[in-house]
């Protein structure tokens, strides 16, 4: 590590700017009150937020592509939660097809 | 904790502890990369009790260890962080304009510890309770559990190092996205948000070559526009219209599932 007070300045910004981003919007929802319509938009804006960054981890590394293996796995588990299948269940089988896809020789 | 305990019973207990533990999984491999990319003991430890966000930390130790400006590095953390504004706006108070304040994470010292714990996997088990004491247990059983597993994870990767690099090997890196899909599932059996889900993705994927990490997962909240022109009882099929016969019911029949 080159230079350790810009990386702890580095940590702190990183660290603080983080908290401020979780307590603004919190502040906000405080401030204004939300008829039910919007309270309901806001958490569809959250599940669309979750699903993006389901497809972001599932599907892309870096810039690129991720390779199949991961995607695979993400999706079994998918497939198997819409089917209600226990939770554990759902997050076994998905890093175990991965993993099964990896030892298969498929990247 | 024990009302914790009562408030959720054994099922929702036992799929947060699930998520907790893939969270510490995912700490061991951050932990193994940190020193393994040449990072004392102490920067993934510090980061991730401080800042307490997995892909916003890989991402810095990432940038850093490429040779890139820590400062920079942090910004571009931050970029990847800043879904936790829309996080905090989507928690709910449903008790409605009488009681202001950010219910589900409370006051005083709670609300300090409660907004520190906000991240993908307490918003998510929030989000899928249905009323205001199960979102707030759900939240803070998540939260709590994750700062613990993720720091001692990050620790416990630190220290065995090189042993859980692989974490490709073992499939690790599926369980995350598998637990995010798993937790919303609920929310896209109804079809408005199955759809704009789907549309989020695409918005998200189609952008990720070209900009940089985290701009791509909030640009996605475009998907959100067809929603606003929907007519109020048109938002879902069947709970757009309880909300609209009865406000205060309108929060709950969202998470009911």
């Amino acid at each position: 590590m080159k230079d350790t007070t810009l990386v702890v300045a580095g940590m702190a910004t990183l660290a603080a700017g983080t908290y401020a981003f979780r307590l603004s919007g919190q502040l906000l929802r405080a401030r204004i009150s939300f008829p039910p319509r919007a309270a309901k938009l806001l958490e569809a804006a959250a599940v669309i937020l979750l699903a993006a960054l389901v497809a972001i981890t599932a599907l892309t590394e870096g810039h690129g592509f991720s390779g199949f293996a991961r995607p695979a796995g993400v999706l079994v588990g998918g497939v198997l939660a819409w089917r209600k299948a226990p939770f554990l269940v759902v997050v076994i089988a998905a890093a175990a097809t991965a993993a099964l896809l990896r030892l298969a020789g498929v990247r | 904790m024990s009302s914790i305990g009562r408030t959720l019973g054994r099922d929702v207990l036992r799929d947060i502890a699930v998520t907790c533990l893939a969270v510490l999984f995912i700490g061991l491999s951050y932990g193994a990369t940190a020193v393994a990319s040449g990072f004392p003991l102490w920067v993934p430890a510090a980061q991730s009790v401080l800042v307490l966000a997995g892909a916003s930390e890989f991402l810095f130790i990432g940038i850093v260890a490429a040779g890139g400006n820590p400062i920079a590095a942090a910004l571009a953390g931050l970029l990847v962080n800043a879904r936790h504004l829309p996080y905090g706006l989507a928690l709910p108070d449903i008790t409605g304009p009488d009681i202001t304040g950010p219910e589900v994470t409370g006051r005083g010292w709670r609300r300090i510890v409660g907004t520190h714990v906000m991240n993908d996997e307490s918003v998510v088990f929030a989000l899928a309770q249905d009323d205001l004491p199960g979102k707030r247990a759900a939240y803070w059983a998540c939260g709590l559990g994750v700062l613990i597993c993720w720091p001692g994870g990050a620790v416990l990767g630190a220290l065995i190092g090189s042993a859980v690099h692989d974490t490709g090997a073992f499939g690790l890196d599926a369980m995350f996205p598998a637990v995010i899909l798993a937790l919303i599932i609920p929310d896209l059996r109804e079809r408005m948000t199955l759809r704009a889900a789907l549309a989020g993705a695409a918005i998200a994927l189609a952008a990720a070559p070209f900009l940089p990490a985290g701009l791509p997962v909030l640009l996605a909240l475009a998907a959100i526009l067809p929603l606003l022109r929907q007519r109020p009882s048109g938002v879902t099929a069947e709970a757009g219209a309880t909300a609209e016969a009865d406000g205060k019911s309108g929060e709950q029949s969202v998470g009911a599932r």
